[in-house]
């Protein structure tokens, strides 16, 4: 059972992004882009072989799966107590989002190489892609929750530099800036709650907060603070912390202005893998949020709720394609967060918790593969826009069929991927809370709408005017495509909960058919209703949303969340705490300094003609000087 | 013979010595007479020194040190004085103190 070589899979990409961030602009852009492709294929070998080993040969042992440190160092040491490490941690999870993140990533390389083709700055994109890599791996192998936030800082910083790719465009700039200040502020309360959390156990360590001894000592914290406690107030602060990376409601307003990044960095980082770090955030201190406070679960699970169904209603009524796929991305993860929230920890009760990371699973294949298909839409026709687009289904043949596969595995159709982790998600909604459940199952309905209006709107319909002929993307764009159009279809056959549960218990998953044939029904009218509307040229969608009126109006403006943001920033904020203190900084604090300055300019330009230059004016000074003194000496000691 | 002069006239006589130095270093405008007007001073000061050696303390010998350590000292003094003032009359064609102000604010 030795899994030591596992570091090596995030030190790849690490010394690829060194290699490509120092050479890159030295060599021709395409070896930049081999050596990605090249390390992250290691990677990703390196990952399905740890996967193959953990999960069918050696990880359990009684039939329960082991968490494993696989290697750990002490990374800096203050005193005896205190002290990080930088580690290793091999559990069902981490194993599972090793194999999303390098095998999404290594699609999302090989995809790059045609659809960044002669961008400047290939070199720049594809270090940057290998940072993110090494960061997200990082995040989730983590050992102890400090490095955790280390790396999530680092997935923070890598987005930001990949969505500010097209760093001479404002609004490229303005959205990776919103993105890091947002999910900065949200990881605050991720500081804060970490910082919070290890004061009361003493550690940093996962496997020893969720050991039962650290969830004794948890349990025992009567400390508390405005009616909560402080582990509440732990968990609740680092589940900010989460909603941030993951684009819940009400921190979810950078995700749609991300889109501004390039297409494949949408698709790698906005889709599959840093967009659920927050969901994996839960799910790693699971434990601690279901044992010691459930209530932070219910709260996760409202968030959850709330973020898919406004979410989807958003998503409804956008136009520009990489939006509409944001929403539906923000939707899907709070599928994940509600069935994390519904979950218990107990191996009877914990479907919720298997359905969410298998929904996490799933998910990564059918949005990643939305995604790298929009950008080949994109590729094709030049626009981001969809009432440009129409009948694309005979230029562009092989999008088009992994496109369907996509849409129809994220509307949950058996037998694709989504279907069955939907079905699990929504059998633990049922089973937890009947209010949660209608609303997911009026989700389930709106995105089945959503994404067949997408692929009705741009794939049938009639032909537009186009700048040139739409033509099929190159092979080394189409290639990922058809890989992740099987894994999208053939991903829900993993009998996920003889793998990953909470406990590392296994149980057996069945599909509950008095749950899933509504939702099916449910999926199916959204998408008969979506190629009523869109399927032919027809002007019922306009008069539909006229009918709708105001509600159209507000869900195509985002419900004004962006507004109220700019209003609490610049009206209120701004103008009634940051002026004020901006005022006191430049005229009381810079006055008194420059008053002293002033002062001493003001009094050395007096007396600055004492310094003439003239010898023997200094030594009349000097002799007056002696004199007074030998006067005043004499006169004091005379007396 | 020596010793018929009182302490007292040796110091009025170092006294005036030293404050014609004084002034002649705070009037003169040539810088070679400012030489001058300094040798005057330390030569003042070796009156003094050696005068209270002899009169209070006959059999110490500091006074006598002291005052042969000025003169040696007077006199490399001087010698690099006057190679700065050939130096300055070489670049500025000039020994006047007043000239020689470039060290001004």
């Amino acid at each position: 059972m030795d899994y030591s070589y596992t570091i090596w899979i995030p030190l790849l990409p690490l010394i690829t992004f060194v290699l490509i961030g120092l050479l890159g602009g030295k060599v021709k852009p395409i070896v930049s882009g081999i050596t990605g492709v090249l390390s992250l294929t290691v990677s990703a070998c390196l990952s399905i072989f740890t996967a193959y080993r953990y999960f069918l040969v050696d990880g359990a042992v009684d039939g329960v799966f082991q968490k494993i440190i696989a290697s750990n160092h002490t990374w800096l040491r203050f005193t005896d107590t205190l002290y990080i490490d930088m580690g290793v941690l091999l559990d069902p999870i981490s194993v599972m989002m090793l194999v999303v993140i390098t095998f999404i990533s290594l699609m999302v390389h090989v995809y790059s190489l045609g659809y960044m083709k002669g961008e400047t700055g290939f070199s720049r994109f594809y270090s940057v892609l290998s940072l993110f890599s090494f960061s997200m791996l990082g995040l989730v192998l983590a050992s102890n929750i400090f490095q955790m936030y280390m790396f999530w800082e680092l997935v923070g910083v890598s987005s930001y530099l990949l969505i500010g790719y097209y760093y001479t465009k404002p609004s490229a700039v303005a959205a990776s800036k919103k993105a890091f200040i947002v999910t900065r502020f949200a990881d605050l309360g991720f500081l804060v709650g970490i910082l919070i959390l290890s004061f009361q156990t003493g550690t940093f360590d996962f496997s020893i907060i969720t050991s039962a001894e650290g969830l004794a000592t948890l349990g025992n914290v009567t400390s508390s603070f405005i009616g909560l406690s402080a582990i509440t107030w732990a968990t609740l602060l680092i589940f900010i912390g989460g909603a941030g990376k993951s684009a819940m409601f009400p921190l979810h307003v950078w995700l749609p202005d991300a889109m501004e990044g390039p297409t494949p960095v949408s698709a790698l980082i906005h889709a599959a893998t840093m967009v659920v770090a927050g969901v994996y955030l839960v799910a790693r201190l699971f434990p601690v949020f279901s044992l010691v406070v459930p209530g932070s679960l219910t709260v996760v699970a409202w968030v959850g709720g709330f973020s898919s169904l406004f979410a989807a209603i958003i998503a409804c009524t956008q136009i520009d394609i990489k939006r509409v796929l944001a929403y539906s991305t923000m939707s899907q993860i709070g599928y994940m967060m509600l069935a994390l929230g519904v979950s218990g920890y107990l191996i009877e009760d914990s479907l919720g918790f298997t359905a969410s990371m298998f929904h996490l699973f799933t998910h990564a294949f059918f949005k990643a593969l939305l995604f790298l298909g929009a950008g080949a839409i994109i590729h094709a026709v030049h626009s981001n826009v969809m009432t440009e687009m129409g009948g694309l289904r005979k230029s562009l043949p092989i999008t088009h069929i992994t496109f369907l596969v996509a849409c129809l595995a994220i509307a949950g159709i058996p037998p694709f991927s989504g279907f069955f982790s939907k079905d699990e998600i929504l059998v633990a909604a049922f089973e937890a809370n009947k209010i949660l459940f209608a609303i997911e199952w009026l989700v389930a309905g709106l995105t089945a709408f959503y994404m067949f209006r997408l692929y009705f709107s741009v794939f049938w319909g009639k032909n537009r005017n186009y700048e040139h002929e739409p033509h099929e993307a190159p092979l080394s764009m189409t290639l990922p495509l058809i890989i992740l159009a099987a894994g999208a279809f053939g991903a829900g056959f993993i009998p996920f909960s003889h793998f990953v549960t909470s406990t590392g218990e296994t149980f057996t998953s069945h599909i509950h058919w008095n749950i899933a044939i509504p939702s099916i029904a449910v999926a199916l009218i959204g998408i008969f209703v979506a190629a009523w509307l869109y399927k032919s040229e027809n002007d019922r969608a306009s008069s539909l949303a006229a009918s709708l009126g105001i509600l159209y109006k507000s869900a195509y403006n985002k419900f004004y969340i962006d507004e109220i943001y700019l209003f609490m920033t610049r009206q209120v904020i701004f103008k009634y705490i940051s002026e004020p203190i901006a005022w006191f900084d430049r005229h009381i604090v810079d006055g008194t300094v420059n008053l002293v300055g002033s002062f001493v300019n003001f009094v050395s330009e007096r007396i600055k003609g004492f310094q003439s230059g003239q010898v023997q004016q200094y030594a009349f000074y000097f002799m007056a000087g002696v004199i007074t003194l030998t006067i005043v000496f004499v006169y004091f000691y005379s007396n | 013979m020596i010793e018929a002069i009182p302490l007292t006239h040796w110091l009025t006589l170092s006294t005036l010595l030293f404050f014609i130095g004084v002034y002649g270093f705070l009037t003169r405008s040539n810088l070679i007479t400012i030489l001058i007007s300094i040798e005057l001073i330390l030569n003042a000061v070796n009156i003094n020194l050696l005068a209270f050696n002899k009169y209070l303390y006959p059999e110490a010998l500091e006074g006598h040190f002291f005052s042969l350590f000025v003169i040696a000292v007077a006199a490399s003094e001087a010698a690099v004085a006057v190679a700065i003032f050939i130096n300055l009359y070489r670049n500025i064609n000039t020994v006047e103190v007043e000239e020689v102000n470039k060290m001004k604010y």
